[in-house]
């Protein structure tokens, strides 16, 4: 489509499409939520094939399991502590959903679903409801003075109160806006790159030469956006674990 | 930015799907996969620590073990000390008693060959005077015709004495 008309469009990548034919159409199932059960269905499927040897000895996938198992629950206990065992499933959830979200949209054709603002916030809003709802059973009225730190001067409680509570609003639309913003810019750049391939290759007898340049930036980039993808995956899940510590202990 | 594009009917379903998506899986993972991980994780730390419980108990045994054997090689050793020390001292005791005995034979033998070497010399001693004499007779009777018997006997003994015979 861009190449064939000779411009540049980046953004045509992340228009939401109805898949499944008219079924999917009527009850609003775009390719985004396609691959959200994709996802789903593969974090489920390593977890239960790779369990079900039961090996002491792991195999590869069994290990993969296994390690990805102890890391989250690394993070968790490791942030929040031994208390924080139960919301453990929850963050392994939420890691690896958003991980797999991230790598299943590095390959091609594929739609990376945590590049859409609506879902990257919709993850951070049921985050933010969690820890406010945690915080609020496990401390009642207590969590309002979360607001207003213990020991300062009273007087400056007009600076600190508003101060404190925008920022506690902000957490959602950081970590939203974080993810979301990290797999657009990646996506973007890539398709740009991969624009100048196409668009350079067809400049006569030169243009397969100039071509390698943004070739080889692709292929960088393509390394580099899988670190991103892991790494936006561990932020969003490290940045509950606090947000969950937070809402155990009250700072 | 089709992100952005909020009147999209398509947003507010993928949003829909993606809370029923999400919890499904939190469902799924909470109630059979985690578990399941939990389960194998948990049997091998179990059988991890039995297997190091077992090596410790298997190395005091071993550890027992070498003790008695080092106690019973010690004590081996101060019995067959003590049974040397034991025969070389009986051995001992009988080697003086035999040259003991020995000793106490041979200053026997001694004394009675001294006593016979004694008698010997005296039966020579007396034998001495009288062939002296009866020479001494003899002598005188070829030489001069006659003797005296008397004062033969005294030359005679004064020459002894002289000697130191008598």
């Amino acid at each position: 489509m861009a190449a064939e008309t000779g411009t540049i469009d980046a953004l045509s990548q992340f228009q939401l499409t109805p898949v499944l034919g008219p079924i999917g159409a009527a009850v609003g199932f775009s390719q985004s939520n396609a691959h959200m059960l994709l996802a789903a269905g593969l974090i489920t499927a390593l977890i239960m094939f790779g369990m079900s040897a039961r090996a002491v000895v792991p195999g590869r996938l069994q290990s993969l399991a296994e390690s990805s198992y102890e890391f989250v629950q690394g993070l968790v206990v490791g942030q929040v502590g031994e208390e924080g065992k139960r919301f453990f499933p929850f963050v392994f959830t939420l890691f690896m959903f958003v991980l797999f979200g991230n790598m299943l949209g590095l390959l091609p054709y594929a739609f990376t679903y945590t590049s859409h603002i609506a879902v990257t916030f919709g993850l951070a809003a049921i985050v933010f409801v969690l820890i406010t709802v945690v915080a609020l059973a496990l401390h009642g009225r207590k969590f309002f003075g979360y607001f207003f730190p213990e020991g300062a001067p009273l007087w400056l409680a007009p600076i600190i109160i508003p101060v404190e509570i925008v920022s506690y609003l902000s957490r959602p639309v950081s970590l939203s806006i974080r993810l979301f913003a990290n797999m657009v810019a990646g996506h973007v750049m890539l398709k740009v790159f991969a624009t100048f391939i196409v668009l350079l290759g067809g400049l006569g007898a030169i243009g397969p030469l100039v071509a390698i340049l943004p070739l080889s930036v692709n292929i960088a980039l393509v390394g580099f956006e899988v670190l991103v993808a892991f790494l936006q995956a561990y932020v969003f899940a490290i940045l509950t674990s606090i947000y969950l510590h937070d809402a155990v202990h009250l700072h | 930015m089709p992100q952005l594009d909020f009147g999209n009917p398509l947003m507010i379903a993928q949003i829909v799907w993606l809370l029923i998506i999400f919890g499904v899986l939190y469902f799924v993972l909470s109630t059979y996969a985690l578990p399941r991980v939990e389960e194998v994780l948990e049997d091998r730390r179990r059988r991890i620590e039995g297997d190091l419980e077992a090596a410790q108990a298997a190395k005091a045994e071993a550890d027992a073990a070498i003790a008695a054997h080092r106690e019973a090689t010690s004590k081996a050793r101060a019995e067959a000390q003590a049974a040397i020390a034991a025969a070389m001292q009986s051995a001992q005791a009988e080697a003086t008693q035999r040259s003991e005995a020995l000793a106490a034979r041979l200053a026997e033998q001694i004394t009675a060959a001294e006593a016979r070497i004694a008698a010997a010399r005296d039966s020579a001693m007396g034998a001495l005077r009288q062939v002296s004499t009866e020479t001494t007779e003899a002598l005188l009777q070829r030489l001069t015709g006659q003797s005296d018997q008397a004062a033969v006997g005294a030359a005679v003994d004064r020459a002894l004495a002289a000697r130191g015979l008598g």
